[in-house]
């Protein structure tokens, strides 16, 4: 084999395979920024505040954080406070959006069956939440048996229960 | 009665120690290929030439497969999820899917038949033909000039070709999901951007893969390499590659997901 031919032949192979090496990255590439999203959940970015719920029912972590249904944010960690048993939520907040001292924090479900998320109410207080700092209105999630269960026996308890049609 | 016993049992003790020493001597083949991995890798030339054998030539497979395996998660994931009200959810599940297990898995397996039983075939003729005996008689070695680009090749193409096949399952589930069923474009995906994670979901996925590609890369060159001599030998060791890399990747890919997606 000639030399010439040696070097035709290695360059075409060079071609392909880095063909081969750009078709494979772009495809990561759209795996992260448009299956993934990497974009918009940027993890560095944001500042974190501190929410403590009796119950957080099915919240998970990297669950969103919405405020008028919009994400501002994610649940980055959850854990059970040793002395009051209550559940510790840590939140990561976009740093573009700020949220007043008087905030409310709840955990409600997307749609019937949906997923659970932490949905902020932005209150009238002039003075903003920082970073680290606790939300300190928080509204437990709705555990569908106690709803039942109170319903029960809110009904049971009313004067003319059981009463004759 | 006592002869059978002592035969069932010997066999039996035979296989494992044979298993063992297979297990033993690949894991020793492992450490060589990895020794000689900075002279392998400073030339890269031939890294690359095995990869267009490998990688390059295993792409129309590996795209018309990802295409069919997208379609037919949209087709069934959308006749369950219907019944719940949730078929928006269709981008969810299908990107789910593929990132997480099916487009590291599934090339693996592929790639094992496609690629792994090559390697180990033209590795096991070299053996076969004393092509590797004559190269240690000219003081090169055989595990940096033929085993090395080949394994490497391996490595470098399978989260390349796995990213590739998530990519075109996802264009498949879309086409099916948006395009014939009609699904609503936005929500199939936006629910799967809120629910896709880079690190947990994609780095994992492409993680596995990289995995995947040192079990099946070192499996062929290591079938390859200590063939039979014969050609009863070569085809014994492309079957046992396809067979053994095959089994690797299922119970590798078991171990990895319950450490990496349990919580």
């Amino acid at each position: 084999m000639d030399v010439q031919g040696l070097t035709v032949q290695r360059s075409k192979i060079d071609v392909l395979v880095g063909l081969f090496v750009a078709a494979g990255l772009l495809a990561a590439v759209f795996l992260a920024l448009k299956v993934g999203n990497l974009a918009g959940f940027d993890t560095e970015g944001g500042y974190r505040l501190e929410a403590r719920f009796d119950n957080i029912g099915g919240l998970k972590a990297r669950a969103p954080v919405k405020s008028a249904g919009v994400v501002v944010g994610r649940v980055e960690s959850i854990a059970l406070d040793r002395e009051t048993y209550e559940a510790r939520v840590l939140l990561q907040i976009f740093p573009e959006h700020r949220f007043s001292k008087d905030t409310i924090a709840s955990i409600l479900t997307s749609g019937l069956l949906g997923e659970q998320y932490v949905s902020l109410e932005a209150g009238g207080d002039s003075a903003y939440l920082a970073s680290g700092d606790r939300i300190a209105k928080t509204q437990s999630a709705m555990i569908l048996e106690k709803l039942i269960g109170q319903f029960l026996f809110s009904k049971a308890s009313e004067p003319n229960a059981g009463g004759s049609k | 009665m006592q002869r059978i016993v002592i035969d069932v049992l010997g066999d039996l003790g035979g296989a494992v120690i044979d298993g063992l020493g297979r297990l033993g001597r690949a894991a020793l083949f492992f450490g060589r290929v990895l020794g000689v991995s900075h002279r392998v890798l400073r030339r890269f030339g031939q890294v690359t030439r095995e990869m267009r054998a490998s990688g390059v030539r295993s792409v129309l497979i590996i795209v018309v497969s990802g295409l069919f395996v997208g379609m037919v998660l949209a087709v069934q994931g959308h006749d369950v999820l219907q019944r719940f009200g949730a078929s928006d959810s269709l981008g969810v599940l299908v990107a789910l899917s593929l990132v997480r297990e099916l487009g590291p898995v599934v090339t693996a397996l592929l790639f094992a038949g496609r690629a792994g039983s090559a390697i180990a075939a033209e590795i096991g003729l070299m053996r076969a033909t004393d092509q590797l005996s004559a190269m240690e008689m000219m003081a090169v070695d055989p595990v940096a000039r033929i085993v090395g680009p080949r394994f490497y090749g391996a490595v470098f193409s399978m989260p390349l070709l796995a990213a590739m096949f998530s990519v075109l399952g996802v264009f498949g589930a879309w086409l099916i999901g948006v395009r014939l069923i009609g699904i609503d474009a936005g929500s199939f995906w936006s629910q799967m951007q809120a629910t896709v994670d880079f690190r947990h979901d994609v780095l994992n996925g492409l993680l596995k893969s990289v995995v995947f590609g040192v079990a099946v890369g070192l499996i062929a060159v290591f079938e390859g390499f200590h063939a039979a001599p014969t050609a009863g030998g070569v085809s014994s060791a492309t079957t046992r590659t396809v067979v053994i890399s095959s089994l690797a990747v299922l119970f590798l890919d078991f171990v990895m997901t319950t450490w990496m997606f349990r919580g």
